[in-house]
């Protein structure tokens, strides 16, 4: 196996037609390493994919593998294993000749390659399939097939470019789960690309927050869920109440605010002052309804199996989302509190 | 109740007032196409003399007459060959966006609206004995005398490359575009070089349209008269099967034998189209993955 001990990227930058897709990204990736690059649609995660492939030259930067220079190598000379959004597997080919299209590309013995294609025909349980064609194959084995195909190889890093995105829920669920033990049994260094927060939560062993082509933050999943760095970040990590306000106090790093009809107590992030414009995050699960609090009027409420998603609107017409374990009415008057510690709050 | 139920048991089997709208177009192919075809074979089995199969005897007996098939096919096969084998690189060159490609398109293509007595022309000039390819040659001391590229085979074989090459360009053009990118940059991380991701990937797929291409290249060339007569040689190297039925039914006015050799000519058609199809029958001929 062609490992590394470290890949590093060092202020890689991609213009398109004098828009940056990707502004200085910089990152090392330690052996063994998952990471997922998170983001939004046109964030420039799948840029920095096929940078880091050789799919896309970069217009700025330089990309290192331990003390060599990747980024003027051609996507063939790198090594790395790619599974693609759509998989692109070769039509005209049957699995088994999918899955060993790079060992043959390497010019390997005969007997090698029979052999490894088997193992990867075995390790995605499609033993039984290898020789269909891909159009004979559903979407959850087709995806498999891809990822047989990338890992294969033994790659020193696999690019995964949003592959659960074509499944169905379920299918996503499980494949994720396979994608996240294939990872522990073969330890392959993975670079991995999502829009979906819980998918990159649950595989990554570090995240990397990309926004409009720029880094917000990078960190282990704990990290970014409980600390998000600013409110883009904690916007894409569920915290869906984002609500303007005025600081009223600072104790410390404890802050009052008020605004939107409501006074809170927070956990202010980054250097606030009174008078400052805020923000207070707070995810829907951290909003309670209780007998003490703030008064607001219930507008809709969505069943959700073992809880309730309520929206409803403060007396500064405010829209806020929490969560009920008893369906108040459309209408109703609740009083809402939230944990001090849990609320975060931003500078706007 | 029956009648209802008998309109929708109709309707679903696809019979319906909307059958009708194929009224005027059967009607046309029906007046224009099928009954003078099948009045043509019927013609050319009524010779003035020998029998039923009398026109096609008098035909395949002579030697001067049976020989423009070879002729033809000797036009229009490497002809129809090269057309394809130079669109290929051209149209893989162009498959991907870049700046200037619908003006280098343009001029590929141009040479279908000139029609063949245009180019002819333009190629007598040309390539001429006194044109300017020749005079340029002479100028520069590369030939002592000019080298006869016009009415002989040459002329007609640089006659059907320029009207049959923008056909297969296209055409060549349009099923590259219809392969999905990704499936060559799967390659390319696969460790496939150029040349592998093209005759691995890209060849196989484009494969099925090739055949498709060299058919219609084919069919076109096989049917030249124009240049035939006009660059050509056309008492001799490039007497081709086309101006042996215009000679049979127009000077002779021998229709049957004339609507034999067009007969003729169709059969030798359709057998090169066949041989053509059953080979791409055993190639992949499914999706590709791209736009289509």
């Amino acid at each position: 196996m062609s490992g590394f001990d470290e890949l590093r990227l060092d202020g890689v930058r991609r213009r398109f037609g004098g828009q940056d897709a990707l502004a200085g990204l910089s990152l090392t990736i330690r052996r063994g390493e998952f990471i997922a690059l998170l983001g939004p649609s046109g964030c420039g995660k799948s840029t920095a994919l096929n940078c880091l492939a050789g799919l896309l030259p970069l217009s700025e930067g330089s990309i290192w593998q331990d003390g060599t220079r990747l980024d003027t190598l051609p996507p063939e000379r790198r090594g790395f294993g790619m599974v693609f959004q759509n998989y692109a597997l070769f039509p005209h080919l049957p699995v088994r000749r999918n899955i060993s299209f790079g060992l043959q590309m390497r010019r390997l013995p005969r007997d090698e390659v029979r052999r490894r294609t088997d193992e990867a025909l075995r390790l995605v349980r499609l033993e039984e399939h290898a020789g269909k064609l891909p159009g004979q194959l559903s979407g959850g084995q087709q995806q498999r097939v891809a990822i047989a195909r990338a890992v294969v190889l033994e790659p020193s890093l696999v690019l995964m470019d949003e592959p659960l995105s074509n499944l169905d829920a379920k299918l996503r669920l499980e494949m994720r789960t396979e994608i996240r033990r294939l990872h522990q049994t073969l330890g392959l260094t993975t670079v991995y690309v999502t829009h979906d927060q819980e998918e990159a939560l649950s595989l990554a062993d570090r995240l990397v927050v990309l926004r409009d082509g720029r880094v917000e933050q990078i960190g282990t999943p704990q990290e970014l869920h409980e600390r998000p760095a600013n409110r883009h970040v904690a916007d894409f990590m569920g915290y869906r109440n984002l609500l303007p306000m005025k600081v009223k106090a600072v104790h410390g790093s404890t802050v009052t605010v008020d605004g939107s009809g409501l006074t809170l107590e927070g956990v202010a992030v980054g250097a606030l002052s009174p008078g400052d414009d805020v923000l207070a995050g707070i995810r829907p699960e951290d909003l309670h309804a209780g007998e003490h609090g703030v008064p607001v009027t219930v507008e809709v409420v969505e069943y959700q199996g073992r809880e309730l998603a309520v929206e409803a609107r403060t007396s500064a017409g405010v829209a806020v989302h929490l969560r009920a374990i008893t369906r108040p009415a459309p209408g109703d008057q609740i009083a809402v509190t939230a944990e001090p510690a849990r609320v975060l709050v931003f500078p706007s | 109740m029956t009648r209802v139920a008998l309109r929708h048991r109709l309707a679903e089997r696809g019979i319906d007032r909307q059958l009708w709208l194929l009224v005027p177009g059967l009607a046309c192919v029906l007046a224009l196409f099928v009954y003078p075809f099948a009045y043509g074979i019927g013609l050319s089995f009524q010779p003035a003399q020998g029998g039923v199969f009398g026109a096609y005897r008098e035909f395949f007996t002579d030697a001067y007459q049976r020989d423009t098939i070879a002729t033809t096919l000797g036009l229009s096969l490497p002809a129809a060959i090269l057309n394809v084998a130079a669109s290929v690189p051209i149209a893989y060159r162009m498959r991907g966006r870049f700046r200037g490609k619908r003006l280098l398109t343009t001029i590929l293509v141009v040479p279908i609206t000139l029609g063949t007595v245009l180019t002819a022309e333009g190629l007598l000039n040309y390539l001429g004995p006194a044109g300017w390819f020749n005079r340029f040659l002479m100028a520069v001391g590369l030939l002592d005398e000019p080298v006869r590229l016009t009415n002989n085979y040459w002329g007609v074989f640089f006659s059907l490359v320029i009207t049959g090459f923008p056909f297969a360009f296209l055409l060549i053009l349009s099923y590259l575009s219809g392969i999905d990118p990704t499936l060559e940059r799967a390659a390319a991380t696969l460790g496939a070089g150029w040349w592998q991701r093209f005759r691995r990937i890209t060849l196989p797929l484009l494969a099925p349209g090739l055949a498709t291409t060299f058919c219609l290249t084919f069919v076109l060339a096989f049917s030249v008269f124009p240049s035939a007569v006009l660059v050509g040689d056309p008492a001799g190297t490039t007497r081709v099967i086309s101006i042996a039925a215009y000679h049979a039914a127009y000077e002779a006015y021998d229709y049957p034998l004339g609507s034999a050799i067009a007969v003729v000519m169709g059969v030798v058609e359709l057998f090169v189209v066949a041989v053509v199809l059953g080979l791409r029958s055993l190639l992949y001929t499914g999706s590709t993955g791209g736009k289509g």
